[in-house]
């Protein structure tokens, strides 16, 4: 891409809130940007270290949580909160990062939908701490100093300045001897091992990550909707992720981003045509079509293409 | 015949390994001794690749020490052992299969980097000057087994004999002091195996250490300075190339094993 | 008691799963999908002027066989040379696929399965219990007994075991692996529906109630290790009774935790399953 042809995307998104319009659609790209950061975190452990974590709502939710109980009831700064939201979901990642040590694939699989399942029913039950199904509402909105960073072109910045940071952390890690030792963990793992990738070290790093950039996204969205209930559990959230990083290009940077923003405008742009069960059905084809035919995902179906045509 | 040597390469004593029911291994004892290349032979089921298994870590022997100039490396993970500066190939082939060969080569050269979170989170110049001599170093040693010009291409799409290049490669880069070497020239034609045998004696002459397991004969005989015989899970002959050929127990043993042949 | 209802109906959700995970090394997911089918199959069974209770079950059945049959072929069998992952987010799209249409078709609001039983408990000595959960467990071992007879009694259970045991030796031997890996699906999601059409009349019938019964289908497959029918057999007793035994003695909102905790705890401590006697060699 040419200077010129970067620099004009940086500008619009730099300057969204003021050309988009309905506080609708500005909802909607940040909603987007908390996918964005999500589907990135889920695809450092799916595209990278190729291990499939269907628990990453555990992470998300975790964070939501910390960050919500951390402002309401102990009325801490949001800047405090999120940092530790992202700590306690760090460490709910490294527990799964060492549980990882043993098991592989399917089992890995499993023991992330029943740790997932296990948070959830914790939520639910612990009245006195979660208040149960109810949820916590009124989750204060992060304030910078006199300004209160409520209004949602202003939350936007908050969300974009998150997407760049992870998404930086990702360039880096994925470019270096640790993202080499990442993807060498998915092709070969004894041959990694054979030439001293410690695979410990390694898968709970990528687990710690991980899930600490869950976090962060939980808490984004703790502090936008103002509102935790056990309802960040639900496995439809977890769909979603892993249909965005599957779709978009698991194992590329751009694909994850690119996934959220098409799964998070598609469900709204259908919302007036159809109801969310035909959605939900419909990504639940789409899923199993995608594993036909697009199976490496959008992006480097693009690139492919890109490359297809201009020898 | 006792060899007094201040530096013993690797120290193999009474090695044993068993699983369920089976003995694999039934109390191996050698010594590799440094700059040279040992081959250990033997019928399928000897035991040969157990025993590669248990001294790089992978397989938890059930009795015996192992020593690396004198460091114990039994219980180690096979990193670890890497670390120490062994490294090993795999019986099958064994590369990193949608990556170029540059980039298998670049995973081999993990330990020689050292990078680590918070460097490559924050730091840069120290970073990038690190990237690049890794870079450099790469292609140095896809030169080296003569791959130069396949150094873009994606390893699971070139045909077996340079896929065990790339395998050669990769365990290079990893610098081993000791390289272990499962079955080399398995599935290659007269000329590759050839070739695989002058690269193996260069890479002797560059002061690594070479221990192979190998089936074909002439290449075994053609490079070693030293031949072990394995049977049954036991060392039933060690020495230079020339006797171990006229060695009464060695012609029994795969006249005798004929039958169950490759 | 009410343990070794729900106990039964456990190991024919597990036995079906430890089959098709064990022998064919996929990860079902849509398996709970199943069991909910089962379950409105028998609703729309019953629906139709006086049908039987075990008409429905049978309809059930069937249906998921034939479900099982059609996924098989046409989803499975082309990916069978990729890898486990693709087999699972397959098996993930088919599990919402599935869940959503039975949300479309009948809605969710949960549905009560009509059954012929008298509602007033029996009482036995010192235990009462509703009849239609005898009759549940009766009809769950029947069907325990005669997956058991079908695996080792007949020629098709044993051209599974063959293939289960070593399947590149059972390929030469002239089984047809690509029927065994129908059948066995087909099989597997059957039971699974039998269990949804036995389950549904006791508790309700939900488009999402398939998701914890697949969770503790998976439960007991690992607790009773893979491919193992009397370790599955065992498994869902045993899961069976240790909820409600969880549900008297800690709470009732934590009951379906055990499952999790079972998967979380054996795979970290005995990754074989508590009743697998056989060392892995290699």
């Amino acid at each position: 891409m040419t200077r010129a042809g970067r620099f004009v995307p940086v500008l619009l998104a730099l300057t969204l809130p003021l050309w988009l319009g309905s506080p609708y659609f500005l909802h909607v790209v940040i909603m987007a940007g908390i996918f964005g950061i999500l589907a990135l975190s889920l695809n450092l452990l799916l595209g990278y270290t190729g291990q499939l974590s269907l628990g990453h709502a555990a992470f998300f939710g975790i964070g939501a949580y910390t960050s919500a109980l951390l402002t309401l009831r102990l009325e801490w700064s949001f800047w405090l909160a999120l940092p530790c939201a992202v700590a306690a979901s760090g460490l709910a990642g490294w527990l799964i990062g060492r549980l990882a040590l043993k098991l592989r694939g399917a089992y890995f699989v499993l023991v992330t939908i029943s740790f997932a399942g296990v948070i959830a029913l914790v939520s639910v039950n612990w009245m006195d701490v979660t208040n149960g199904p109810l949820g916590l509402p009124g989750v204060p909105a992060p304030a910078l100093g006199p300004w209160s960073l409520r209004a949602k072109s202003v939350y936007y910045y908050l969300v974009l300045v998150a997407v760049l940071i992870a998404y930086l952390v990702c360039r880096r890690l994925v470019a270096s001897r640790i993202g080499r030792a990442f993807v060498a963990l998915r092709e070969n793992e004894a041959l990694a091992e054979s030439v001293g990738v410690d695979v410990t070290h390694y898968l709970v790093l990528a687990a710690v990550v991980s899930a600490a950039m869950a976090g962060m996204a939980g808490s984004l969205y703790a502090h936008y909707t103002r509102f935790v209930s056990p309802e960040v559990f639900l496995f439809s959230y977890t769909v979603t992720m892993v249909i965005m990083v599957v779709a978009g290009g698991k194992g590329t940077l751009a694909g994850p981003l690119v996934g959220a923003l098409i799964f998070t405008a598609l469900p709204e742009a259908l919302r007036a045509v159809t109801s969310w069960q035909w959605q939900m059905l419909a990504y639940g084809v789409l899923l199993v079509l995608l594993v036909f035919f697009l199976p490496r995902g959008i992006v480097p179906a693009l690139a492919a293409w890109r490359a297809w045509k201009a020898p | 015949m006792a060899r007094v040597e201040s530096a013993l390469t690797l120290s193999v004593r009474d090695l044993a390994v068993r699983f369920g029911g089976v003995t694999a291994l039934a109390g191996v004892s050698f010594d590799v001794h440094p700059g040279t290349i040992t081959s250990v032979i033997g019928p399928n089921g000897a035991g040969k690749t157990t025993a590669f298994n248990a001294i790089t870590g992978y397989l938890r022997p059930t009795r015996g020490r192992i020593e690396y100039v004198g460091v114990p490396l039994t219980g180690l993970r096979p990193s670890a052992i890497a670390a120490r500066g062994i490294v090993r190939t795999f019986q099958r082939t064994s590369v990193f299969p949608s990556l170029s060969v540059a980039d298998n080569v670049m995973i081999g050269l993990h330990l020689r980097g050292s990078a680590g979170v918070l460097d490559v989170l924050l730091g840069r110049r120290r970073r990038a000057a690190e990237e690049s001599r890794l870079a450099h170093d790469a292609d140095g040693i896809i030169e080296f087994v003569g791959l130069g010009h396949r150094r873009g291409e994606v390893a699971s799409e070139l045909p077996y004999g340079e896929q065990r290049l790339v395998e050669l490669a990769v365990a290079l880069a990893a610098r081993p002091r000791l390289l272990l070497l499962d079955e080399p020239g398995a599935g290659m034609t007269t000329a590759e195996k050839a070739a695989v045998g002058r690269l193996i004696r260069r890479i002797r002459d560059q002061s690594t250490t070479v221990l192979l397991v190998e089936h074909d004969m002439r290449m075994v005989m053609g490079i070693s300075d030293t031949v072990i015989v394995m049977n049954h899970g036991r060392v039933i002959a060690e020495g230079a190339p020339a006797s171990i050929q006229a060695h009464p127990d060695v012609i029994r043993a795969y006249l005798g094993s004929a039958g169950d042949r490759d | 008691m009410n343990g070794l209802v729900l106990g039964g109906t456990y190991a024919l959700l597990g036995i079906g799963l430890t089959l098709i995970f064990g022998l064919m090394n996929v990860v079902n997911f849509a398996h709970g999908e199943f069991y909910t089918l089962g379950a409105y199959a028998a609703f729309a069974t019953l629906g139709l002027a006086g049908a039987h209770f075990v008409a429905a079950v049978l309809a059930a059945i069937a249906c998921g066989v034939a479900l099982g049959a059609v996924c098989e072929l046409t989803l499975l069998r082309p990916l069978r040379a990729e890898s486990i992952d693709t087999t699972m987010l397959v098996m993930i799209g088919v599990w919402i696929t599935m869940q959503n249409g039975e949300l479309l078709l009948w809605g969710g609001v949960a549905k009560s399965i009509p059954h012929p039983f008298p509602t007033a408990p029996l009482v036995l000595g010192p235990v009462s219990i509703a009849p239609l959960r005898v009759f549940v467990l009766a009809l769950a071992a029947g069907l325990i007994v005669a997956s058991y007879l079908l695996i080792h009694k007949t020629q098709l259970g044993m051209a599974m075991r063959a293939t289960f045991q070593d399947r590149d030796t059972a390929a030469l031997m002239g089984v047809r692996i690509g029927r065994i890996h129908t059948a066995t699906f087909a099989f597997g999601s059957g039971l699974a529906a039998a269990a949804g059409a036995l389950l549904g009349p006791v508790f309700l019938a939900y488009p999402s109630m398939g998701d914890l019964a697949a969770l503790k289908a998976f439960s007991v497959v690992i607790l009773g290790g893979l491919g193992n029918l009397p370790g599955a057999t065992l498994g869902g007793l045993l899961l069976g009774v240790a909820e409600e035994l969880g549900a008297g003695y800690v709470s009732s909102g934590y009951r379906d935790a055990v499952g999790f905790v079972i998967i979380i705890l054996v795979l970290l401590l005995r990754p074989a399953g508590l009743f697998s006697k056989q060392e892995r060699i290699g």
